[in-house]
């Protein structure tokens, strides 16, 4: 880490601030948000229309930056009242009386807690507009893929370019057991269960999805993993190739013209529960023996097999670990969005998730997170003009690439202060055991 | 019963013959040296023993048991470990980090507790992380235990790759050149340091070393390897002497 050697007092200043942010427990800004969320929901519509917004902003305006450039002041305006208002407000009066309050919660509480709130606040939040509650579920989709595909990519330091073909198995094979078993369809027939049983198969459906998923890359693993060598890359991108033929090909699910008819089983609650379930399973996974031992393997491969590493076992469990989330990712997709077809995951979706992945940082959660939310944040702005989006969002990436070659967060994880402070009294806790004996 | 035994091995790399018909046999609590000079199939017999290539020929007994053929992985489970010419530590890792990594043959817990962090593998690190930290005690390099390694000096490194490589419990331990790029003091110390934790370990130690004093010093038996040959063993005062050797490290002098 280099020091910065001429820091203005304007700097400093402004890193003071950041530091005094920083220290604003989250619980504070959670408040702040419910009453941006409770404020929109009753002065929202009525100070759109006042600015001449027509509605309420779907996406913090961002659409309008580049399409209605003269809109901005007002889009400003709603942001600030709306939102920064309570935000800082919240901030500034509650901190105190949260952190008292979170100093009596044990960690586990504590981290529950959070993620109830975080649940509540952005459904309430996206319930206020069909287009945000369609962005936001397919944002926690990319985020579930992205992490899944930073365990490969990131953790254990390989190249695999197959997301696409992940999502693709684990839609289509999601799409046609909800739809044979659930819907009354031309192909399947009626129902083989009751419909209302849709919600509560689903998540079973996910996970045979995602099963079926992990099976088929074994088609690429095997080969991949046997020798040394750089062919991971080229056969991902084969196996993204050979899967989009085989369901071009597979007329009776719709052959290119694509599959529909998924029952909506995917709503918030369901993309938000399997997106934070999958991202524990999978933290939980890297942070493990066995699991870092795919950095072991990235950063000496002679190394690790001297010191007892079963490499092969260690590369293969974290590529299939890797498309089961990707294939479950893809069921969730394709019952948010109620219809598949090859195309949706062309070679272009896999470039997508790679630029979420490298924008947010290798190795790192906090980036798999990161990543996709500043991705679509840009596709936001960038989204009147579908063809300049693949000639500006490269670009940005590859300035973001020589800035920062990791990607923003790369090699770091976001330390959230009270979490940090409890894993430091653990640590001093094992020392003053360990010095006591 | 010998620790290990070795009987003819050959190793060709295509048309290089890099190790021809070597013997040996090392018994336990040695500390056992292989010098010769650059080039003469010192590493290659350390990358044999350890299962990195497969020998052209020659058999490799571990404790009564033919190792040859077998994967590092499972030769280190058996209970070989080594350091290496040029350090391989697992450099975006913290100290610690890599050490507990080593643990990763004995583990008792498999990929449900590592996806659902269930109890038993919560246990298991923390045991795990307690036999590492006091490992890392024993070699007095605790105060570097959450340091990333790539930033460690390089004296500290070296310890730490040698304690990664006491992890996996081995009875016989190789080290390649272990003093490489070390000043004279640090060598002494090195000196101390493995005869320390040949003690604390109850271990076997076979070690490649240029540094002539390091090796008479160090070592009960020393074999003299050229173009993967042996030319001469013996206890040290028997090698300082040979004229084999003088002449195998003059010829190499006059060739630099
Ligand atoms: N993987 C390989 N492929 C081809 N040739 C190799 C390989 N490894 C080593 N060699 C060659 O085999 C011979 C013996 O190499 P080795 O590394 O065992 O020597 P060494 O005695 O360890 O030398 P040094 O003192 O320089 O470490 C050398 O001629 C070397 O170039
Ligand atoms: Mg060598």
């Amino acid at each position: 880490m280099s020091i910065s050697v001429s820091s203005t007092p304007f700097r400093r200043s402004l890193r003071s601030k950041l530091q005094a942010l920083r220290d604003v427990p989250v619980g504070s800004w959670f408040l702040g948000a419910a009453l941006a969320v409770l404020l929109e929901w009753y002065i929202g519509p009525a100070l759109a229309y006042a600015l001449g917004l027509g509605q309420i902003p779907a996406i913090f305006g961002l659409s309008l930056i580049l399409k209605k450039p003269w809109l901005i002041p007002s889009v400003l305006l709603y942001l600030v009242l709306i939102y920064g208002l309570p935000l800082a407000v919240m901030a500034r009066l509650s901190a105190g009386l949260i952190r008292r309050l979170e100093a009596r919660l044990s960690t586990g509480v504590y981290v529950g807690l959070h993620l109830v709130l975080l649940f509540f606040l952005l459904w309430a939040w996206s319930s206020a507009d069909d287009y945000r509650l369609l962005v936001i579920r397919l944002l926690a989709i990319n985020i579930l893929a992205t992490m899944s595909l930073n365990i490969v990519n990131g953790w254990m330091g390989e190249f695999s370019v197959s997301v696409a073909g992940f999502m693709a198995v684990g839609a289509y094979v999601s799409s046609v057991l909800m739809v044979w078993g659930f819907v009354n369809d031309d192909v399947f027939g009626p129902p083989v269960f009751p419909p209302q049983l849709a919600p509560m198969a689903f998540p079973i459906v996910l996970v045979i999805a995602g099963a079926v998923t992990a099976f088929s890359a074994l088609a690429v693993a095997i080969p991949s993993f046997r020798t040394r060598g750089d062919y991971l890359a080229i056969i991902t991108l084969a196996y993204v190739f050979i899967v989009r033929s085989f369901f071009e090909n597979m007329e009776f699910i719709g052959g290119p013209r694509g599959f529909m008819n998924q029952p909506e089983v995917a709503g918030f609650p369901m993309v938000f529960f399997w997106t934070v379930f999958g991202i524990w399973v999978m933290r939980n996974y890297v942070t493990s023996i066995l699991g870092k031992a795919t950095n072991a393997v990235r950063d000496n491969e002679s190394a690790a097999e001297m010191m007892t590493i079963n490499t092969r076992a260690v590369k293969i469990t974290a590529f299939l670990t890797h498309a089961f989330w990707a294939g479950v990712a893809g069921g969730l997709y394709a019952h948010v969005i109620g219809y598949i077809n090859p195309a949706t995951f062309d070679i272009r979706r896999s470039a997508e998730i790679l630029g979420m992945l490298y924008l947010g940082g290798l190795n790192s959660i906090t980036g798999s997170l990161l990543g996709p939310v500043l991705f679509m944040f840009l596709s936001e702005v960038l989204r009147p003009f579908q063809l300049l989006k693949w000639l500006v969002i490269p670009v940005i990436l590859i300035y973001a690439m020589i800035r920062r070659p990791r990607g923003l967060m790369g090699f770091q994880e976001l330390r959230i202060p009270f979490l940090e402070r409890r894993r430091i009294a653990r640590e001093e806790e094992k020392l003053h055991g360990a010095a006591g004996d | 019963m010998a620790l290990l035994e070795i009987e003819g091995l050959t190793h060709w790399f295509g048309g290089l013959r890099a190790v021809y018909n070597f013997h040996t046999r090392i018994e336990p609590g040695e500390i056992r040296g292989l010098i010769g000079p650059n080039g003469a199939g010192k590493t290659t017999i350390f990358n044999l023993v350890t299962g990195y290539y497969r020998p052209t020929e020659g058999r490799i007994v571990f404790l009564g048991r033919d190792i040859t053929g077998k994967r590092p992985n499972e030769i280190g489970k058996l209970g070989i470990s080594r350091t290496f010419q040029n350090l391989r530590l697992w450099t975006h890792l913290t100290a610690l980090e890599n050490i507990m990594l080593a643990y990763y043959g004995q583990i008792r817990y498999g990929l449900i507790g590592a996806f659902f962090n269930t109890r038993r593998r919560q246990e298991e690190e923390a045991r795990i992380e307690v036999e590492a930290m006091d490992l890392m005690r024993m070699l007095e390099i605790e105060t570097y235990a959450h340091r990333v390694v790539s930033g460690l000096p390089y004296g500290i490194q070296r310890k730490v790759e040698i304690a990664r490589a006491l992890a996996t419990k081995p009875k016989l331990l190789l080290l390649d050149e272990p003093t490489a790029g070390m000043s004279p003091a640090e060598m002494l110390e090195t000196m101390e340091f493995i005869q320390f934790v040949r003690e604390r370990f109850n271990l076997t130690i076979w070690l490649i070393e240029h540094r002539m004093k390091f090796v008479m010093n160090l070592c009960n038996w020393i074999q003299v390897l050229n173009f993967g040959e042996v030319i001469a063993e013996g206890p040290p005062d028997v090698i300082r002497d040979h004229p084999d050797v003088v002449r195998a490290y003059l010829g190499e002098m006059v060739e630099i």
